[in-house]
């Protein structure tokens, strides 16, 4: 068993430097790796580029990093509901590069699957394909896109153990097995914590081989978006 | 004319047996509500699981299950969870039967504006640009006119584009239309609705063949 387990989210963040590029899991507030933005707004640290599929909200999420003017780029696919945000990008104070949500899932996949790009039909004739290369197969036509390159990614699981293996819970799966891999360093929290062969081999979601370090979230809010209900009766 | 939930009755007699289906927001996620319950469906959201089910009874919502509007959802028997790139290779790969989605504006050679209205909102496209660019069945379920009165059906999208050469059906308050090479082939009116009434909500080319019956609701 190689060890990946460490103490909390100041050791798993170690090297983390302004200017660097992350990618973060998550769709919406669902699955995203809520101690280690903690970290990065505690550390401080800015001019970061960040690949997250939405951007939070205004006090929460990636939010709070915007709050602080720690990201000077983000790139996702949708960023409603985060007035922060939207007044950064209409000012100019923050780059944002919109990506069809298939396709940022795909060009981490990439990243970590090893093809330096991909095809795909999303974006053709928007402006989301303008200056790239396009090409013609069996009559239709795809866009060419390049893998990322990422310094960490930050990573949420539901469950993990100390050889790094990972389980999730529900649809706050979404982009973190992508990600895992994908980037120099990946960094995985997860709920619950436990040695090595306590987590049945046949149901990991994700091999600890795409995990440096793991360490247990102090705390989870798992804020909750949109509460839409049934009454009861 | 119908309102929005009429709207969305009326795709939802679209949804056969049998279908993988992929609702977007607003509109399209009411269809849910009026599939025959005598047919098998599976409802997918590009975030992550497919079976998706009604909302959760009050107290028993999950932070760790969302559908792609961000709402608590629940599951059925037979749902299952994935992450995004296996959710976009049901999309791509054209294993969803029929997608259902939202528009701005679309114009009679089949185009889509949904995501941006440069200088006013840019929300993003979210999984829309997948969507289109690889589903072969594909309703745009909308108000025929906005909230100025002008036209939705134009001969050209004005905003920024989603995709292109992509829709071929449109369920709207007054109307249900094909998207044809010639330009939009009206099918149905709405439930009291006149033919010139649609002819003056529509900018884009519209054609009218014979007899147009009234939407069975």
């Amino acid at each position: 068993m190689i060890h990946k387990g460490v103490k909390d989210a100041q050791e798993a963040l170690l090297g983390v430097k302004d200017g660097m590029t992350f990618m973060l899991g998550g769709f919406g507030l669902c699955g995203i790796p809520e101690n280690a933005i903690s970290e990065l707004v505690r550390l401080g640290i800015s001019n970061l580029t960040c690949i997250s599929n939405n951007a939070g909200v205004d006090d929460f999420g990636l939010g709070l990093l915007l709050q602080k003017h720690q990201i000077k780029k983000m790139i996702s696919s949708y960023v409603g509901e985060n007035d922060e945000f939207e007044r950064q990008m209409l000012s100019g104070e923050l780059e944002v590069e919109l990506t069809p949500q298939g396709t940022l899932a795909e060009k981490c996949r990439a990243a970590q699957a090893g093809f330096p790009a991909i095809y795909t039909p999303a974006g053709y004739g928007t402006e989301v394909a303008e200056g790239k290369e396009t090409r013609e197969f069996n009559g239709k036509m795809y866009v060419l896109e390049y893998a990322y390159e990422a310094d960490f990614a930050f990573v949420k699981a539901w469950k993990g153990d100390e050889a790094g293996n990972l389980i999730f819970k529900g649809t706050a799966r979404n982009f973190n097995p992508c990600m895992c891999g994908a980037a120099k360093i990946t960094v995985a929290e997860v709920e619950e914590l436990v040695p090595a062969g306590q987590l049945d081999p046949n149901e990991i979601h994700i091999p600890g081989i795409f995990v440096q370090r793991i360490f247990q979230g102090k705390h989870y809010e798992k804020r909750i978006e949109q509460r839409t209900v049934r009454p009861r009766n | 004319m119908l309102d929005k939930n009429g709207i969305a009755k009326r795709i939802a007699k679209e949804v056969k047996d049998g279908y993988y289906v992929n609702l977007g927001i607003g509109i399209p996620t009411l269809v849910a509500n009026f599939v025959r319950n005598d047919i098998s469906v599976e409802f997918q959201s590009e975030n992550g699981v497919l079976g998706m089910g009604p909302f959760p009874i009050d107290g028993e919502e999950d932070a760790d299950l969302i559908n792609a509007g961000k709402q608590t959802i629940t599951t059925l028997p037979g749902a299952s969870f994935f992450d995004s790139a296996l959710s976009f290779s049901m999309i791509r790969g054209k294993h969803v039967d029929l997608t259902i989605l939202g528009a701005m504006e679309v114009s009679e050679n089949g185009d889509i504006a949904n995501w941006k209205i440069p200088g006013k909102m840019v929300k993003g496209m979210g999984g829309a640009m997948d969507l289109v660019a690889s589903a072969e069945n594909i309703i745009v379920a909308m108000m025929h006119t906005n909230k100025a009165g002008e036209s939705k059906l134009l001969k050209r999208c004005t905003l920024p584009l989603t995709g292109v050469g992509c829709v071929k059906k449109i369920v709207t308050n007054l109307a249900v239309l094909e998207v044809i090479p010639e330009g939009f082939k009206l099918l149905e009116r709405a439930p009291g609705v006149s033919v010139e009434a649609i002819q003056n909500a529509t900018e884009g080319e519209l054609l009218v063949e014979g007899d147009i019956p009234e939407m069975d609701l």
